[in-house]
């Protein structure tokens, strides 16, 4: 009797320790980090998680609530990075113990509705594209663009002109390209992540903005690029800092990225539009990430950093899948290099 | 009336038992009393402290633009310059317009459930009416948006810009671009909204009217229509008005719907086909990302803002109320 139960009891001993390590060990590896910001990242991001996830057991929470709120929540250390499309300046950064790197690179697409014009066919310049949005070009039959478009019948209708209604790093990058090719909208208007838009209605988020272009006639919008092309809207042809008219896409914004002089950028604090190479899109935009540099959890940091070094390293085709630029390699390495020199 | 104690029962009652159980009831019903008053009292301290709250967060805009805040059409957060005058236009107009379809509707609607239809008829279009209310507000964005805006732009607004537009005095109103998203819209779709409230208050008041005033009124010959307007209506008259309010509590505060179909624009236009902006989805839209201090205090000024203006409604309803009463010598 007595060796039936002692055997019993061991065997139930060694169980129990068993699934305790097998408990810890799962939670060594399962470990969950948290994220918040840009809407304009996060169907990578979520890729990204998705694929981490399966090979490596730790999950990334990503709340895409618009690159401000990134930004308030990194401040706040409720979560372990932020996501913004509008890079913090160095002081910003010191002032809040902030380190900040760029992920990956994606590009700002005008797009519109106007009957008979298909993707790629509407040709338009910074100057026609600032003008639109100030509302002193009203009809697509104004001369500025029938200029730009010889062969294209356009029609006589008021242009409706969409934009954010959200603050939004998408609508920097945007405003920032016209206030670099337009003196007269930095003046009348300037940038930010909301500005006064004079004309216009406001759509809530990418997805806003879209469907509003989709829904009504003779309107003209921006989103980015995934957006346009998974809802099969028109894009339109853009004529960029060196006098050439370039289709967006992944050629353009990689030759945008590679003009780009990130050298010089202090925390790599760069905005990227208006890029002076000879393919480049002019309304591409970077994704940047904030850690802080001495976090109060260092296994969640180190966590955080161990993905997004597989990110930057191992992510390239999911990037590419979704439309977006994966950084070019020289940047990843000035990248991996500020991190064994910013973030303890 | 005051506790009366064992003492005082005790000469009145033969059993001591039933003294003591008399004063124990007693104290059992001031507790009652008590807690009754402590819930009362605390839903009035959560509002004040809400308001308080809104208005502590608000100082910064209303100190740094006074009562310029309050007129200005202005909405720069470049330039860190605010006004609510838009986004109060927009929230008071599109709830106007809602009101005047939701009104006349929901009383229809009442008539026709408490007088006319069969009985067997009445249970469930009295459902599909109340399933109408538990729609979630952003199925009613999404259907205004993907459904209803097309139709608007491509049937209504060239009809009405053509037509009505051209009326000499209300004709600049309904003058405008068919962009189906607008003031109009945002207001029928705040009206379908509210249908089920005010019509729902209207048919359980009009049901309490007694019946014999309503027999003897047909008894006497009037039509159902004579009967409705002059027994069931001023019977009911205050109810009703609390209705028409809830009503209108629930347009002034939608967010949802009215940022689909409104058009998010800081603009102010005369006309109803035009975009605007509600106060409402204004702080929805731009809370999280306000970058300044004084952009976020905007934000939260406008949320006192809407505190007021709904006060002010409700006030003016329970003045009305009041008058009304008055005359009729109550």
């Amino acid at each position: 009797m007595k060796t039936f139960w002692t055997a019993r009891i061991h065997g139930v001993r060694s169980l129990a320790a068993l699934a305790a390590a097998g408990l810890l060990v799962h939670a060594a590896s399962a470990g969950e980090i948290t994220g918040a910001g840009s809407t304009f990242v996060y169907p990578l991001l979520s890729q990204w998680s998705a694929d981490y996830s399966t090979a490596n057991g730790t999950k990334i929470n990503y709340q895409s609530i618009g690159s401000g709120g990134g930004i308030a929540q990194i401040k706040a250390a409720t979560v372990d990075f932020g996501a913004t499309d509008k890079p913090l300046s160095s002081d910003e950064l010191a002032q809040s113990g902030l380190a900040q790197f760029p992920v990956v690179i994606g590009g700002v697409v005008p797009v519109v509705n106007v009957e008979g014009v298909a993707a790629g066919q509407l040709r338009l310049d910074g100057t026609t594209l600032a003008r639109i949005y100030l509302g002193q070009i009203t009809k697509w039959s104004d001369p500025a663009i029938a200029a730009l478009n010889p062969g294209l019948k356009l029609g006589d209708a008021d242009i409706s002109v969409v934009h954010r209604s959200d603050g939004s790093g998408t609508t920097f990058n945007f405003v920032n390209y016209l206030s670099k090719v337009s003196p007269d909208w930095k003046s009348k208007v300037g940038e930010g992540t909301s500005v006064a838009w004079p004309v216009g209605v406001g759509g809530k988020g990418n997805e806003g903005v879209a469907a509003y272009v989709k829904q009504i006639n003779n309107s003209i919008g921006y989103v980015e690029l995934a957006y346009a092309l998974k809802t099969g809207m028109s894009y339109t042809v853009l004529k960029n800092h060196s006098g050439n008219m370039i289709t967006p896409g992944l050629e353009s914004f990689e030759a945008a990225a590679a003009s780009a002089d990130w050298g010089s950028a202090k925390d790599f604090s760069l905005v990227i539009t208006d890029a002076p190479g000879a393919q480049a899109w002019p309304i591409t935009a970077s994704v940047f990430v904030l850690v802080y540099r001495q976090p109060k959890d260092a296994a969640r940091s180190k966590t955080a950093m161990e993905f997004f070094r597989w990110a930057l390293e191992k992510g390239q085709p999911q990037a590419k899948a979704l439309n977006y630029v994966a950084l070019p390699p020289s940047l990843v390495k000035s990248i991996e290099k500020y991190w064994a020199a910013e973030i303890k | 009336m005051s506790t009366p104690s064992a003492a005082a029962i005790g000469p009145l009652v033969d059993d001591a038992r039933v003294a003591a159980r008399v004063a124990v009831e007693a104290r059992q019903d001031a507790a009652f009393r008590v807690v009754l008053l402590a819930a009362a009292a605390f839903v009035l301290l959560v509002l004040g402290a809400a308001a308080a709250s809104m208005l502590w967060g608000g100082r910064d805009a209303f100190a740094t633009f006074g009562w310029k805040f309050l007129v200005s059409d202005q909405w720069d957060a470049v330039g860190h310059q605010f006004g609510a005058f838009v986004p109060i236009y927009g929230t008071l107009v599109s709830s106007a317009i809602a009101m005047v379809i939701a009104i006349p509707v929901s009383f229809g609607i009442a008539l026709f459930l408490t007088e006319i239809a069969p009985t067997w008829m009445r249970g469930p279009v009295g459902a599909a009416i109340e399933l109408l209310a538990g729609i979630p507000s952003i199925i009613y964005g999404m259907w205004g948006l993907f459904s209803f805006v097309p139709f608007m732009a491509e049937y209504v607004l060239p009809w009405v810009n053509r037509n009505i537009g051209q009326v000499p005095w209300i004709g600049p109103l309904f003058r405008g671009p068919p962009l189906g998203i607008g003031m109009l819209t945002a207001g029928i779709v705040l009206g379908i909204m509210v249908i089920p409230f005010i019509s729902s208050v209207m048919r359980d008041v009009f049901r309490t009217v007694p019946v014999s005033l309503r027999e003897s009124s047909y008894a006497l010959g009037s039509t159902t229509w004579e009967v409705v307007w002059n027994v069931v209506l001023p019977y009911t008259r205050s109810a009703v008005v609390g209705g028409i309010f809830l009503g209108l509590g629930r347009a002034l505060g939608e967010t949802m719907a009215v940022t689909f179909v409104l058009g998010n624009a800081h603009q102010l236009s005369t006309s109803l086909l035009m975009p605007g902006n509600s106060i409402a989805a204004t702080i929805a839209n731009e809370f999280t990302e306000a970058d300044s201090d004084i952009y976020l205090s905007s934000l939260i000024a406008l949320g006192f803002l809407l505190f007021v203006v709904t006060f002010v409604v409700l006030a003016i309803a329970r003045l009305m109320l009041h008058s009304l009463a008055r005359k009729e010598g109550r």
